[in-house]
């Protein structure tokens, strides 16, 4: 049977068929679709982790246990779980064991362009990187294959353009798989350093038995066309290629490390120009000049941003496209939604003139004008350490001014242990936990907090207030944020507060209720043109020229843009 | 059931491939659209690839979705001047995309307007001549208030449905495909709701 299937879904489909026994994750843009979509298969174990680490420990408990695991997150998630990665390629596995990772190339939703198969190269782990949805189910099953007869954890690589593609796939029935056995052996999975080197010799040689088997695997192939041009590429760079030119002989690599280097020299020999089109850095080329092979794209390409046909096209033939033109008008950055509960906190942070150090989540919007309430966002959890490091920079005075502003799903990521530190090291930082029960940038998660696990059974919920008062923190408040009153005489107090507090601003997603209450209208004889209700950067009011108004289609009825309104000049709706 | 491409208008054909890109703001209802159009063109046999926005551009940020048919699809992208056809829930983004059309090409335009932040701030101007530079830019361009009718119907979310049957009516599929595909892919709740958007369009 054939089904137009995500690369996300895909690679889910691949773990059923596949006889995965356990499934994790932490939701991650491009990756999330691909556990949500494990968990809809009864045969198969899910879950949400609190993080990546914790997922990838999850899945390498399984796989050495003996039962086939699948773990997946985004590019920046394998930062988070890079201490397991790079030990468990010296254990190996029992079961097969595959980690995917997706990578957002252009950045549509990330906050670096990191490029995971140099991951690939550092760990000693192979990487394999599909180019469609058929790939992505049949190199997942491939993955596991590898994984058992060369012992190795194996790293699926995707990219938005494959993870966040339909295309058509096959389906074919599930393996059965046993569970393998078990055997306690100190000498493979106690890493102390005597075992582990050891264990360092046995990975070399598993990659060196990797390298030589790359030249014969199915998945590097070579089409040989037109010998005038011969171009090595991987994953979406190869659907790009063949759009353009229909014609080139191609080396198409679908194991991208460890380097096939006889079938790169094969194909080398067989074309006049060889040329490497790949997507960020120059990963496989430099490889291939290291060989001492002459390639014409050398430098030819950006290391920023995603390729195209155009782009490949244009340079290689040296041809401008003529292309028309982009019609020169405003830019639509993402906003906070309609009756989004973070509003609320930040256009009180911008009254105050609070800075606050970010974090990774919707909220990381609240950055952009007008409510410009955050300073930064580096990586999950950052704002609770950075806003401690700015204290003991600065002093406590200077911390009056500033507090920390994070999710409820990023806290539990990996906020807790900066608040600990904060406590331990007697700091003085407010925090501040946007809490809209949920997952919300990725499209609406569970996570330990909500009381439900990722296949909707109930579960126990995570009381963050104990938590936290757990931790050392006497000051805890929660507030709903759309009682904009109260948060800001709560904010105003707390970051004044010499000791540690946690501001809990709880309300859930608009999306997740979807809850639509009667819009508000603007008066239009009360109207004063104050334009404060411009600030708090809600996209269902509208401006004519200097008439106020409100799109009724968009309104969610929260009510905050009355509440700044000093002239009551906006009113619910009535019949 | 089979359709054959030559049964396509003669618009639509073009080196075997059919190139539909669909624009609008985040949270308009674009990716519902691309699906039924997918799934419709696998059911008539085409090779398919749509690719999709998901992340942080679906809060009310430019969306685009990139729907592709034909015997054999390569990259699931559009290239710029490539699109046989754009539909768009928004006309600012219908502007923003235009360079995407091809000389030939068809923009199905929604004429709504949703203000970007830059124009709620004051920062910029929302351009007065969008629909004229749109027409200026197109061999054929159809506009149509598909919010009105969606808000006629009694819900203002199907108007997603209404402009797919605008693009139906381009496309020499027939109409029960297209009604199959509408009630396999919407909420079955809703089913009723989107057939006679989907007729509204159809029937502009």
């Amino acid at each position: 049977m054939k089904k137009l299937l995500l690369g996300n879904e895909a690679v889910a489909r691949g773990a059923y068929e596949a006889g995965v026994k356990v499934a994790t994750a932490y939701p991650g843009t491009p990756s999330t679709e691909i556990t949500e979509c494990i968990a809809s298969y009864d045969e198969i174990y899910a879950e949400w982790s609190p993080n990546e680490k914790v997922a990838l420990e999850v899945a390498i408990g399984s796989a050495i246990s003996g039962a086939r695991a699948i773990v997946s997150m985004k590019h920046v998630g394998l930062n988070v779980a890079a201490d397991p990665l790079f030990t468990v390629a010296y254990t190996g596995v029992n079961a097969g064991l595959v980690i995917v990772v997706a990578d957002d190339p252009g950045m549509h939703s990330s906050q670096n362009e990191q490029n995971t198969r140099y991951y690939g190269m550092a760990a000693n782990i192979p990487v394999l990187e599909p180019a469609d949805s058929q790939e992505a189910k049949d190199f997942v099953v491939l993955a596991f294959d590898i994984s058992e007869k060369y012992d190795t954890p194996v790293i699926l690589r995707m990219t938005t353009r494959v993870s966040h593609s339909q295309s058509i796939v096959e389906l074919c029935e599930p393996e059965r798989q046993k569970l393998k056995e078990y055997e306690k052996d100190v000498s493979k999975y106690v890493m102390m350093p005597a075992m582990a080197k050891a264990r360092h010799v046995a990975v070399e040689e598993r990659m060196k038995r990797l390298g030589r088997d790359s030249n014969t695997i199915s998945i590097n192939k070579i089409e040989l066309n037109d010998k005038a041009i011969g171009i090595i590429t991987s994953g979406i760079a190869y659907q790009y290629v063949k759009e353009v030119f229909h014609t080139a002989s191609i080396l198409k690599l679908g194991m991208v490390y460890p380097f096939p280097d006889e079938l790169i020299r094969e194909f080398a020999a067989k074309v006049d120009r060889l040329y490497v089109i790949e997507e960020l850095e120059p990963f496989i080329e430099e490889h291939v000049k290291g060989m001492g092979l002459d390639i014409h794209s050398g430098g030819m390409f950006s290391i920023q941003g995603e390729l195209s046909g155009n782009i490949i096209y244009s340079s290689i033939t040296n041809k401008d496209l003529e292309l028309r033109p982009k019609a020169d008008i405003p830019g639509r950055p993402p906003v906070l939604c309609p009756g989004c509960p973070h509003r609320g906190v930040y256009s009180v942070i911008k009254k105050l003139k609070l800075h606050a150090a970010g974090d990774i989540g919707c909220y990381t919007l609240g950055a952009l004008p007008p409510l410009e309430g955050i300073d930064t966002c580096i990586c999950m959890g950052a704002s609770v350490g950075m806003v401690h490091g700015m204290e003991k920079a600065r002093g406590r005075d200077e911390a009056k001014k500033w507090i920390g502003v994070i999710g409820d799903s990023t806290f539990i990521h990996s906020g807790i242990t900066g608040l600990i530190d904060i406590i331990y090291n007697k700091g003085m930082s407010t925090v501040a936990i946007l809490d809209n029960s949920t997952t919300g940038m990725t499209g609406h998660q569970d996570h330990p907090a909500t009381g439900k696990t990722i296949k909707g059974e109930p579960a126990p919920v995570l009381n963050l207030v104990e938590l936290i008062h757990a931790i050392g923190v006497e000051h805890i408040e929660v507030v709903d944020p759309y009682d904009i009153e109260r948060t800001e005489e709560v904010l105003k107090e707390e970051v004044q507060r010499e000791e540690p507090s946690v501001i809990i601003f709880s309300r859930p997603c608009a999306l997740l209720t979807k809850e639509r209450k009667k819009p508000f209208v603007v008066n239009q004889d009360k109207c004063r043109h104050c334009n404060m209700c411009l600030g708090i950067a809600c996209p269902a009011i509208v401006r004519n020229d200097k008439k106020i108004s409100i799109d009724d289609t968009l309104c969610n009825g929260c009510g905050l843009c009355a509440n700044v309104c000093r002239f009551n000049a906006i009113e619910r709706l009535v019949d | 059931m089979y359709v054959d491409l030559m049964q396509l208008k003669g618009w639509l054909i073009k080196m075997g491939t059919t190139n539909i890109l669909i624009v609008g703001v985040g949270g308009q209802g674009t990716l519902l659209t691309s699906r039924i159009i997918g799934s419709l063109a696998m059911e008539l046999g085409y090779d398919v690839k749509l690719s999709e926005v998901h992340g942080m551009a679906q809060r009310g940020g430019s969306v685009v979705t990139h729907v592709k048919f034909g015997d054999k699809i390569f990259s699931p992208l559009i290239e710029v001047g490539k699109a046989d056809i754009i539909i768009a829930f928004e006309k600012l983004e219908a502007l923003r995309w235009l360079h995407y059309l091809s000389d030939t090409g068809v923009i199905i335009v929604n004429d709504q307007k949703i203000d970007p932040l830059p124009v709620i701030l004051g920062i910029a101007q929302y351009p007065h001549d969008v629909l004229d530079r749109i027409r200026e830019g197109s061999s054929k361009c159809i506009v149509i208030d598909a919010l009105s009718i969606a808000k006629g119907l009694g819900n203002d979310r199907v108007l997603n449905t209404v402009l797919l049957g605008v693009l139906a009516n381009q496309l020499d599929i027939p109409i029960e495909v297209w009604l199959k595909a509408v009630e396999e892919n919407v909420p079955s709740s809703t089913i009723e709701i989107n057939k006679r958007a989907f007729m509204e369009g159809y029937n502009q």
